[in-house]
């Protein structure tokens, strides 16, 4: 620090600042006594332009510019698990208590604690020989996550000592020998946001990541290391179907941005996660998760940054094997900073005023996703990276660039509807219009771990709902009675999938977890009552009856039937065969008395 | 002493450009002094080199490069308090209105406040009743919420605002409370519907008047609704109150950002809209909420017409991704004589779930609005289809949800003007009108709610029908 540029340009988030020689692109910058943090986005001679991270009202031409010489960096070590987080990483915690209950400018905090000791465990010794991404120790960070601490990229070498004890994060717990000297390795890394961590290789995603969401692990599954979109209009429930996923996906680390989102919405994951237990460990889910909180009323540059900072931090839990499920709520709001900043620089715009790189930059996003194969060459890691990114396309158009921008990249595609959540089919996914690409990745796992006819029942009950929107046509036209007996069935069982399957409610205790052996009992459940409709209405028994049989009532409590008690479903079959026999006897002894 | 500056040399629009000038800050306040000594307020757009662009609130009108002169006062636009301003009426940049407004300022406060730590906020989760069924069965409000009204020219946006200022109340507790009045661009008339209402009420004493009317400076609006809303926050985090603020309406507000952009020459986003308006708006929408360790509570009820009635207009799509849900106003409801004619389906309150059930309202009132959710959309369905089939086509059970949809419109929905009811009253129509269909539909009740009450109101029912 040290070298001097002076301001000679303010308009809202942009600064264009004079004497710049030396500067880099994406360096940090800090801009005016107060110090606010700025990123140089252009160059052009001597002058930078430069985004600020914070709200530039007050600040003039020629006030002063201190370069860093060093792009945005997050830090990464024990402490990043519980934390909340800014767009660039400053803990809104001590944020409030250094400053109280409005974030103002030019505060600075370290994003991990420096006074902190942690109990390192060394898993190494020295002597031994390591390499970029070799696990030299652990700390228990949270009951739910063992934080490794890894050799950073670019050392390899000889342990010369390694110690046990208790560190803070700044303290070397290691020496290594490498090919230019002795390094120290403390457990406090830094890493470029807007550069991939390495890795040694990607692998194809096969193995399903299960959500505990009925329409998503049956229908539209996503894989882990995959990517998927959750577009939809206001009042769709992305933001519920988000924190569903935090809450309830099948990861070691959840990453959660609030990008440019209601300030209400994190506080209530602040207040929530804490409270929830993890239904494997029933440890509180907020041990294995990292807030990034960049509200829609704080600036818009950090918006921007916001996303790389989480997904940064993510990649750093992937390297040391986990699987990591980052999401991002929501993707429109990081792409109107772009515009917004885009429109400041005066550049050319694209679509609907977003910039031409807008698709470049989102695929670059989703694409840091996947399952890799770790660093480290001594041990065999893979780690996973899933990313689940919401969209909110104005009015819920699809054709938004934003959407499809996106829609070029992810393979899954989640699609909310306004009209099933005006009638209260939450969640709001359409089952006639998402997509999962990944349903042949994992179809060997799945039928290898849940059962071999899964997708059969899944592409039935398909079938079944598609059958029954064109049948709603015909209804429409020409009313219900005009329909086939066995119509009648497909329509009735298309509305027990919908809305004893599909439908499910976030807020009640049971039904909003289904674990996947419950998931498959429930689908099994409803295509048997089907099939054995089916056999009764054409042996004969009247349609009629089959609509008003009490079992259906049943069915439509399964939900609600805890994991536990998952007896008491697979005993539906045998209720149905019963009541349709009762019914069978009763036709026939009334045709016999006519 | 302040530098005054003569060097005006463009004028175009609201916006003029300052030349030669020294130490100018992004966003200070400027006075504008005219050859005839009229005095104006602007605001610093814009800082380059010598040059600085100004947007002058109150118009250009007069403006010339010869004799105005300017001067910057090195700070931004304040808003002056104490606890007086309670009764007091401003004009839309904060200044009193009439001699009778002036107080004894007690502090001043830059009227674009500062964002909320997101970790300080306090989750709003207490039910306030307001009275109306629609709102409080089905879209409830809570305390530290924004719930805009998103309405269309025409219809009685006004009287739903004012019933909610007049009837809001939590249950079982009498707080100090306050109502900042923001009017943005409205006529006269409507804004003295409002005043009349609070003065019968004797809410005017507890409540504070910014008024921008329809004639006064379109770009003074910028500053509107953050005049408003820094009141509301002292009120509320500084004297411990719950503020209740009203902001009509947010599209004149928008109209004034979209003429600044367009003076400035800024690439649009959509329809001409500004792209950063989204970031625009939520920094005014989420001045609303609650600060742990703070007694007092930010309420904001924004009104805005949508043009042409169109949800996906950019006014109401953009709000509606800020604010905590909506009540959307339907214009076939009121054509119906339906009063007030909120329309249910569309409308949304994203706060409800923490602000109601047990110890708050009811216990069973969740599972009861999902359920009365469910039957009236249904019930829509039925009805266009019967549209098509005619009603002799429905099946029996169809039937009953048309039935249900009519008489939910007429006695749920609909209601009078002072009537005040009771959240019990509420929930129990909504069994009333739920207690004619057979036990089975009701699937998104709970069997234990469904034994505890739905009894009560079959029985009655059918003594009605009876009688």
């Amino acid at each position: 620090m040290g070298d001097l540029g002076r301001i000679v340009k303010v308009a809202g988030p942009l600064v264009i600042a004079e004497n710049m020689t030396g500067a880099k692109m994406y360096d940090v910058v800090y801009v005016s006594e107060i110090r606010l943090m700025g990123e140089i986005i252009e160059i052009s001679g001597d002058m930078a332009s430069i985004q600020v991270y914070e709200e530039t009202g007050g600040i003039g031409v020629g006030e002063p510019v201190f370069l860093t010489n060093e792009p945005l960096t997050v830090e990464l070590g024990p402490g990043l698990i519980q934390s909340i987080y800014d767009g660039i990483q400053r803990p809104l915690n001590l944020i409030y208590e250094k400053a109280g209950d409005f974030i103002t400018r030019g505060i600075q905090v370290p994003a991990l604690p420096r006074d902190k000791k942690w109990k390192f465990i060394p898993l190494t010794a020295a002597g031994d020989t390591v390499d970029s991404g070799d696990c030299l120790g652990y700390v228990d960070e949270t009951t739910l996550v063992k934080h490794y601490i890894l050799v950073p990229e670019g050392i390899s070498g000889e342990i010369i000592s390694i110690q046990d004890g208790e560190f803070t994060i700044e303290e070397t717990v290691a020496k290594i020998k490498t090919a230019s000297g002795v390094t120290d390795i403390s457990m406090l890394q830094k890493w470029p946001v807007r550069k991939q961590r390495p890795y040694c290789q990607k692998v194809n995603p096969e193995i399903p990541l299960f959500t505990g969401q009925r329409v998503i692990d049956m229908f539209f599954p996503i894989a882990k290391g995959g990517t998927a979109c959750v577009p939809g209009p206001f009042g769709s429930g992305k933001t519920v179907i988000q924190h569903q996923l935090a809450k309830w996906i099948d990861a070691n680390v959840i990453v959660y941005i609030g990008c440019g989102e209601r300030g209400n919405e994190m506080t209530d994951v602040l207040l929530e996660f804490p409270e929830l237990k993890d239904p494997k460990s029933g440890e509180p889910l907020m041990k294995r998760t990292v807030l990034i909180a960049n509200t829609s009323n704080m600036p818009v540059a950090a918006r921007e940054a916001s996303v790389y900072t989480g997904i940064t931090i993510a990649e750093y839990f992937r390297d040391m094997g986990y699987s990591v499920a980052l999401m991002a709520d929501s993707t429109s709001r990081w792409a109107e900073a772009m515009r917004e900043i885009s429109g400041r620089l005066e550049e050319m715009p694209g679509d609907e005023g977003y910039p031409a790189y807008l698709g470049a930059r989102l695929a670059s996003f989703y694409e840091r996703a996947g399952i890799v194969k770790c660093l480290s060459r001594k041990q065999d890691i893979t780690g996973a990276l899933t990313v689940i990114g919401a969209v909110s396309p104005p009015g819920g158009d699809l054709s938004d660039p934003v959407v499809q921008a996106t829609l070029r990249v992810v393979k899954v595609f989640w699609s909310l509807e306004a009209n099933l959540a005006y009638s209260r089919h939450f969640p709001a996914i359409s089952w006639l219009n998402s997509y999962s690409l990944y349903n042949d990745n994992i179809k060997e796992y799945v039928e290898n771990n849940v059962h071999e006819d899964f997708f059969t029942l899944q592409a039935e009950a398909m079938s079944l709902l598609e059958k029954e929107s064109e049948l709603e046509e015909i209804v429409r036209l020409v009313g219900i009675d005009s329909l086939s007996g066995e119509d009648r069935v497909v329509l009735m069982v298309a509305k027990m999938i919908r809305e004893d399957f599909l439908h499910q409610n976030a807020f009640h205790d049971v039904d909003t977890y289904t674990s996947i052996e419950k998931q498959y009992i429930m689908i099994k459940t409803i295509l048997y009552f089907y099939r054995q409709a089916n056999d009764f209405l054409n042996s004969g028994v009247d349609i009629k009856r089959i609509e008003r049989m009490k079992i259906r009532e049943m069915i439509a409590r399964m939900k609600y039937i805890e994991d536990s008690d998952i007896g008491k479903i697979s005993s539906i079959t045998h209720d149905i065969d019963s009541e349709l026999g009762l019914l069978k006897k009763e036709d026939e002894a009334e045709n016999q008395g006519i | 002493m302040l530098k005054e500056y003569r060097s005006i040399t463009n004028i175009a629009g609201p916006l003029l450009v300052v030349e030669g000038v020294e130490n100018v800050k992004y966003e200070e306040l400027v006075e504008i002094r005219l050859g005839d000594s009229d005095l104006r307020n602007g605001r610093v757009l814009e800082v380059e080199g010598d040059k600085a662009l100004v947007q002058v609130f109150e118009g250009t009108r007069g403006i010339d490069t010869e004799k105005t002169t300017v001067r910057f006062l090195g700070r931004g636009i304040h808003m002056y308090l104490s606890q007086d301003i309670l009764g007091k009426v401003f004009t839309g940049l904060g200044k009193p209105r009439t001699s009778s407004d002036e107080i004894l300022p007690e502090k001043s406060l830059d009227i674009n406040g500062a964002p909320i730590n997101p970790f300080s906020r306090d989750y709003p989760d207490e039910f306030i009743q307001t009275g109306i069924s629609a709102i409080d069965g089905l879209n409830t409000l809570v305390r530290g919420q924004k719930l805009p009204v998103f309405t269309g020219a025409g219809l009685p946006h006004n009287k739903i605002a004012a019933q909610i200022a007049r009837q809001s109340a939590v249950l079982g507790k009498k707080e100090e409370f306050a109502v900042v009045f923001v009017a943005i661009g409205i006529t006269f008339e409507e804004s003295e519907y409002f005043i009349n209402d609070f003065r019968q009420t004797g809410a005017l004493e507890r409540a504070v008047l910014i008024l921008n009317l329809a004639d006064d400076p379109a770009i003074e609006r910028i500053a509107t609704p953050r005049v408003g809303l820094t009141c509301a926050e002292y009120l509320a985090f500084e004297k411990d109150m719950h503020v209740l603020v009203i902001l009509t309406d947010m599209t004149n507000y928008c109209e004034a950002l979209k003429e600044i952009s367009a003076a400035r020459k800024e690439v649009p986003g959509r329809r001409g809209y500004p792209g950063y308006m989204y970031t625009d708006l939520a920094t005014i929408y989420e001045r609303a909420g609650r600060i742990k360790g703070k007694k007092g509570s930010i309420t904001q009820i924004p009104i805005l017409t949508m043009p042409e009635d169109d949800k996906t207009h950019p006014i109401p799509d953009l709000t509606g991704y800020i604010t905590e849900g909506q009540i959307i106003l339907s214009r076939s409801l009121h054509k119906k004589k339906i009063s007030p004619p909120i329309d249910v389906l569309p409308s949304l309150s994203r706060l409800k779930d923490k602000g109601i059930g047990k110890d708050k309202t009811r216990e069973d009132h969740a599972d009861l609005f999902n359920q009365l959710y469910a039957a009236y959309a249904r019930g829509k369905e039925v009805q266009e289809l019967a549209v098509i089939l005619g009603e002799a086509a429905l099946t029996d059970i169809d039937k009953l949800y048309y039935k249900f949809a009519e008489k939910f419109e007429m006695h749920y929905v609909s209601q009078g003007d002072y009537e005040n009811r009771s959240i019990d009253f509420t929930l129990d129509l909504g069994w009333k009108l739920l207690s004619v269909f057979p036990r089975e539909e009701l699937k998104r009740i709970r069997d234990s709610f469904l034994d505890k009450y739905l009894p009560k109101f079959v029985n009655k029912e059918e003594l009605q029908d009876a009688g």
